[in-house]
């Protein structure tokens, strides 16, 4: 086979290498140019996180508005602090919304849902939310039933 | 007694001696990278045979690997009737784990193999020794473009076994077992981070891609040169590069998606 044609078969495989990479990372990977534009962040504060884990979603409606970025513990109030990245254009959520943890399906991963509130002013960047539900605790809610309490 | 006490302490002696001489012809060959002029050409006709022909055994095992990944995750997972994370568990699998050791040990049964025979052979009839002799330098001119192929050809492989996989997973899970399209494709694209996972499983597959073709062209380099030697050099560039594989992966794997 002449050099020629060796060339172009090779070419032809590095160029399907790339489409491979394209592949992986716009339809497996889901990364999209718009996916990680302007974010600002909100802090929420929960006695308990329960499986919650960073680049869990958070979502409003159903609908994911953004990421959790990390989890750290205050040590001043011994609570989980959790920072979540917020997409720029979702800029009105009133300042007294709820940030709940909640488990998509029975087995599945856990999330954040913010349960709109009423207010007129809306949370700015690097505000924290100011009524939070922690994660629900199967275990936890049995043994309180169990006892009475 | 005393014999087999010396035949194995020759023996470990022998291991190192052999690491040994296997850096410094890795330093060689990487040490003395042909002029581009030259060495451009020699490098396509290598890609050509290292990595366009393993395409096919490539993308027939990517194919029926993320088939069989989608029946048996199908069957697992419909237990708990969460079928719908079928195209999570294909690709994460996959990109994370199946694409780049399978296609590594792939890599070394069908190119690995051959670099090892026809380096050995060259060995044997003594078309080394002729270069040098022409004052040629057999390690920039035969060995440093089957290296460098195989470190190139590996990753492309790799990426192209993960999509026929996750292709083949949803021919499966979605065309045959009825799973929902959108959510095959969500779930996946909800689960699997660009660098976490797809850039990891990249620099995997290049790591194994190096290992496997330096294995490959030493083994050839230094087998004995009659024709048994040629033929446990081959059966050793299998061997070793297969554990190597699995080894490092085990490394890689603790150090990428271990969490501490």
């Amino acid at each position: 086979m002449g050099q020629r044609t060796t060339e172009i078969i090779v070419g032809l495989f590095m160029l399907a290498g790339l489409a491979a990479l394209l592949f992986l990372a716009l339809q497996v990977s889901g990364l999209s140019p718009q996916s990680s534009g302007d974010r600002y962040t909100l802090y929420a504060n929960f006695n308990d996180t329960g499986g919650l884990a960073p680049r869990g979603k958070v979502s409003m409606a159903g609908v994911t508005i953004g990421t959790i970025e990390s989890i750290t513990l205050d040590k001043e109030t011994f609570q989980a602090r959790v920072a979540m990245s917020i997409q720029q254009d979702v800029d009105n959520i009133p300042s007294d919304s709820a940030a709940v943890i909640r488990t998509s399906g029975i087995l599945g991963e856990q999330y954040i849902d913010i349960s709109i509130g009423g207010d007129l002013e809306s949370l700015k960047a690097g505000d924290a939310f100011y009524s939070t539900q922690s994660a629900m605790n199967l275990e936890r809610m049995i043994s309180n039933f169990a006892s009475g309490r | 007694m005393m014999d087999r006490i010396a035949a194995f302490g020759r023996v470990g002696i022998e291991t190192i001696a052999s690491f040994g001489r296997a850096s410094q012809f890795l330093a060689g060959v990487v040490g003395g990278v042909p002029k581009p002029s030259v060495g451009f050409p020699l490098l396509i006709r290598q890609l050509y045979a290292v990595g366009v022909l393993s395409l096919a055994i490539v993308v027939v095992s990517g194919l029926f690997i993320g088939m069989v990944l989608g029946l048996q995750g199908y069957t697992i997972l419909s237990d708990f009737g969460s079928e719908a994370a079928i195209g999570q568990m294909i690709a994460l699998t996959l990109v994370r784990e199946l694409a780049p050791v399978v296609t590594a040990l792939l890599f070394a049964g069908r190119a690995g193999s051959a670099l090892t025979a026809e380096i050995g052979l060259m060995k044997a009839t003594e078309q080394l020794s002729s270069m040098e002799m022409m004052g040629v330098d057999p390690l920039r001119r035969v060995i440093a473009p089957r290296l460098w192929a195989g470190f190139l050809a590996m990753p492309v492989l790799a990426m192209i076994f993960s999509v026929v996989g996750v292709i083949g997973g949803m021919l499966v899970g979605v065309e045959w077992l009825g799973v929902f399209e959108g959510s095959y494709w969500g779930n996946m694209q909800a689960s699997v981070d660009f660098v976490d996972d797809v850039v990891n499983g990249i620099i995997k597959s290049v790591v194994f891609g190096f290992v496997c073709a330096w294995i490959a062209v030493y083994q050839g380099y230094d087998c004995v040169p009659t024709s048994a030697g040629i033929s446990s050099a081959t059966t050793k560039t299998v061997v070793y590069s297969s554990l190597a594989v699995l080894g490092l992966d085990f490394v890689l794997t603790a150090v990428m998606f271990g969490n501490f």
